[in-house]
C-alpha cells in the first residue's frame, strides 16, 4: 500500500501515515458493516428459538431486511428533547462505537493479517472496552431522563463488577502462554487449544463478557420491561442505531476474542501456509461462539439486580481468583515442554501437562457448582421451614411458587 | 525544529491533556469537569505511548479513565444538588492562578535551558534529548521481573499490596451497616 502511494507522488513519511490510516479505515469499515449480517443471523436465530419464522419478506430469506432498516433509520429525525445536555448527548453514541471499534486493532485474523500486534494486546482489549462505560454514563446523564439515569447507575454497578472476573479469567491464558500479545497467544495454541487447559476460565470469560455487553440474561441496563430502554430511551434515528450497532459489534468481537484466546484463533490445518484459510477457521469458531451466546440470550430470562450482583461477587470473583491460584500452582509443577518438534511429538509431549491442567480446572468448576447447589438447597429448606401451615396448603395448590420465585422474576421481552 | 509526525502527535496529545486540565477547573458544571478530566487523562495516556511506554498507557486508560474517573462521575451523579452551581463561592482564583504560574515557571527553569540565558546561571537540570531509536523499549516481561526479584522492587511491591488489601478491608468495614 505504501509503495502505491509513493508512486502516486506522496512523500515517503506521508505515504506511510496515509497507508496506516487507510488500512485502519478498511479494517474498521469491514467490521462496522458486519452487524448488517450478524443482526440478520440474530433475528433468524431468535425466531427459530422462539418457534417463529423471522424476517422473510425482503429479499431471499429476508436477507435484505436490515438494509431496508438502515435506510429507514437514516431517514428518521434525530430528536433532541428539551433540557438535554446537547454535547454529552451527541458524543455518547460516538464514543460507544469508538470504544468497540478500537478492539478490532488487535484481532489476529490470520498469521499475517492483524491490525497491529501490540505486546500488550490483551490489556489493550480490556482498557479500550472499559471506555464503553463512560459512553453509557454520558448517555444516561445527558438525556435528562430518570429512566436513562437509572440505566446508567445500573451500568456502572454491573460493568465495573463484571470487569473483575473478566480480567482474572483473561489472566489465565496470559499466565500460561507468557505473553500479552494476541498473536503470541494464538501461536501457542498450535499444539492444544487453551480451552483444554482451562475450561472453567473459558466459561467465566464468556459469562462475564456477556454481562459486559449487557445482553440477556444480563440486560438490566436496557431492560425493556422495567426501564423501557434504559440509557438509550431518549435516542432516535441514527444515534439510537449507533448504540444498537455497538452492541452487536461488541457481541461479535467478543466471540472473536474468545475464539482467539481459547479456541486457537486462526490455527487449523494448512493455515500457516495459506492465510485466507486462517480467516475461514477463525470465522467458523467465531460463529460457533456467537451461536452459543445467542442460545444463552434466547433461553434465559433476565436476572434480578441483587442476583446479578451476588452471582458476580459471591460466585464468579472467588472462583476466578481461586482458578488463577490453582492454575499458577499446577503450571509450575511441570517443566516447559519443547515445542519445536513436529506436530505429533508436540501433541504427545504436551499431553500430560494439558490433561492435568484441564482436569484441575474442571474439578475446580465442579467443586464451585456443588457448593452453590448445597447453598441453594439450604436456602430452599429454610424458606420451606419458615412457612406456616396455611402457606403450605397454598403451596400444595400451586407447587412451584416458593421454589422458583426466589430464582426468577422477570422474563425477557425480546 | 522540524515538524515530524511524532511532534504532531505530541502536539495533539499535549493540547488534549492541557486543554482538558484547564477545562476541568474552569467549567461550572461538575459533570462536564469530570468528562474533561477523562479527556486530560487520555491525553496523558497518548503521551505515554509517545514515550514508548505502552503498558503505562493502557493501564492509564484502564485504571484512571475506566475506573477512577467513572467513580468520580458516579459520585457526582448521585449528588445532584452540587451540579449546575453557577456562582463561585470564593475568590481564590487569583491566588491559584499565581501559584500555578509560579510552579509552571519553576518547571520551565528546571527542564528547559530557557532560564539559563536570562539569569546567567546554570539553573536547568541539563537534560539531553535521547534519539528515539536509543530509548529502551520496556516490555511487560521486564516490568514483571522487576516486580518479583530481590534486585528489583519486590519489597515495595509487597508493601503496596499489603497496604491496598488493608485499605480494601477498611473500606468494607466503613461501608458496612452495623449488624449489632
Amino acid at each position: 500500500m505504501t509503495e502505491i502511494l509513493i508512486d502516486l507522488g506522496f512523500g515517503e513519511d506521508l505515504a506511510d501515515v496515509l497507508a496506516k490510516y487507510l488500512g485502519a479505515g478498511l479494517l474498521a469499515g469491514i467490521f462496522l458493516l458486519l452487524p448488517l449480517f450478524t443482526i440478520w443471523i440474530e433475528r433468524k436465530g431468535a425466531a427459530r428459538f422462539q418457534m417463529r419464522v423471522g424476517p422473510n419478506r425482503v429479499g431471499p430469506y429476508g436477507l435484505i431486511q436490515n438494509f431496508a432498516d438502515v435506510i429507514k433509520l437514516l431517514g428518521k429525525e434525530l430528536i433532541f428533547p428539551r433540557n438535554v445536555d446537547r454535547l454529552t448527548f451527541m458524543l455518547a453514541p460516538i464514543l460507544m462505537v469508538t470504544s468497540v471499534v478500537g478492539i478490532v486493532a488487535v484481532l489476529p485474523l490470520a498469521p499475517t493479517v492483524i491490525g497491529t500486534d501490540l505486546s500488550i494486546g490483551v490489556l489493550y482489549f480490556i482498557s479500550v472496552s472499559s471506555l464503553a462505560t463512560i459512553a453509557v454514563v454520558m448517555a444516561g446523564w445527558g438525556s435528562n431522563n430518570k429512566y436513562a439515569l437509572l440505566g446508567a447507575f445500573r451500568t456502572v454497578a454491573q460493568l465495573i463488577s463484571y470487569e473483575i472476573p473478566l480480567i482474572f479469567s483473561l489472566l489465565i491464558p496470559v499466565l500460561l502462554v507468557g505473553t500479552m500479545s494476541m498473536q503470541g497467544i494464538v501461536e501457542f495454541q498450535g499444539t492444544y487449544w487453551l480451552i483444554l487447559y482451562a475450561p472453567t476460565a473459558a466459561v467465566i470469560f464468556l459469562l462475564s463478557n456477556i454481562a459486559e455487553i449487557g445482553r440477556a440474561p444480563f440486560d438490566l441496563i436496557e431492560a425493556e420491561s422495567e426501564l423501557v430502554a434504559g440509557f438509550m430511551i431518549e435516542y432516535s434515528g441514527m444515534a439510537f442505531a449507533m448504540f444498537y450497532l455497538a452492541e452487536f459489534l461488541h457481541a461479535f468481537l467478543v466471540a472473536v476474542i474468545f475464539a482467539v484466546l481459547f479456541l486457537g484463533g486462526w490455527q487449523g490445518p494448512f493455515a500457516e501456509d495459506l492465510p485466507i484459510l486462517g480467516i475461514v477457521y477463525l470465522a467458523a469458531k467465531t460463529f460457533f461462539i456467537y451461536l452459543v451466546m445467542m442460545w444463552v440470550r434466547m433461553t434465559l430470562p433476565r436476572f434480578r439486580i441483587d442476583h446479578l450482583m451476588d452471582f458476580n461477587w459471591k460466585f464468579l470473583v472467588p472462583l476466578s481468583v481461586a482458578h488463577l491460584l490453582v492454575t499458577g500452582f499446577v503450571w509450575r509443577l511441570f517443566p516447559d515442554t519443547d515445542l519445536s518438534g513436529g506436530l505429533f511429538s508436540r501433541l504427545v509431549d504436551e499431553f500430560p501437562r494439558m490433561a492435568v491442567m484441564g482436569l484441575s480446572s474442571v474439578a475446580l468448576g465442579i467443586v464451585a457448582l456443588s457448593l452453590l447447589r448445597q447453598y441453594a438447597a439450604n436456602q430452599r429448606q429454610r424458606i420451606l421451614s419458615l412457612t406456616t401451615v396455611d402457606e403450605e396448603y397454598a403451596l400444595a395448590i400451586t407447587p412451584q411458587t416458593t421454589a422458583q420465585s426466589s430464582v426468577v422474576v422477570v422474563t425477557s421481552g425480546d | 525544529m522540524e515538524l515530524t509526525w511524532e511532534s504532531l502527535a505530541f502536539l495533539i496529545f499535549s493540547v488534549l491533556s492541557l486543554g482538558g486540565g484547564l477545562a476541568v477547573v474552569t467549567l461550572r458544571n461538575l459533570f462536564h469537569s469530570a468528562l474533561m478530566l477523562m479527556l486530560s487523562l487520555f491525553g496523558t495516556a497518548g503521551l505515554f505511548v509517545l514515550l514508548v511506554a505502552p503498558f503505562l498507557a493502557a493501564v492509564q486508560v484502564l485504571v484512571y479513565i475506566g475506573a477512577i474517573a467513572i467513580l468520580i462521575l458516579f459520585a457526582i451523579m448521585l449528588t445532584r444538588t452540587i451540579m449546575g452551581v453557577q456562582t463561585t463561592y470564593n475568590s481564590q482564583w487569583i491566588g491559584s492562578a499565581i501559584a500555578a504560574l509560579l510552579v509552571f515557571g519553576l518547571l520551565l527553569l528546571t527542564f528547559t535551558p530557557l532560564g539559563d540565558d536570562v539569569f546567567d546561571e546554570q539553573l536547568s537540570a541539563n537534560l539531553e534529548e535521547d534519539p528515539v531509536d536509543d530509548v529502551d523499549y520496556v516490555t511487560v516481561e521486564e516490568i514483571g521481573i522487576a516486580f518479583s526479584t530481590r534486585a528489583g522492587f519486590v519489597l515495595p511491591f509487597e508493601i503496596v499490596s499489603l497496604l491496598l488489601t488493608a485499605a480494601l478491608i477498611g473500606a468494607i468495614v466503613v461501608a458496612r451497616e452495623d449488624e449489632a
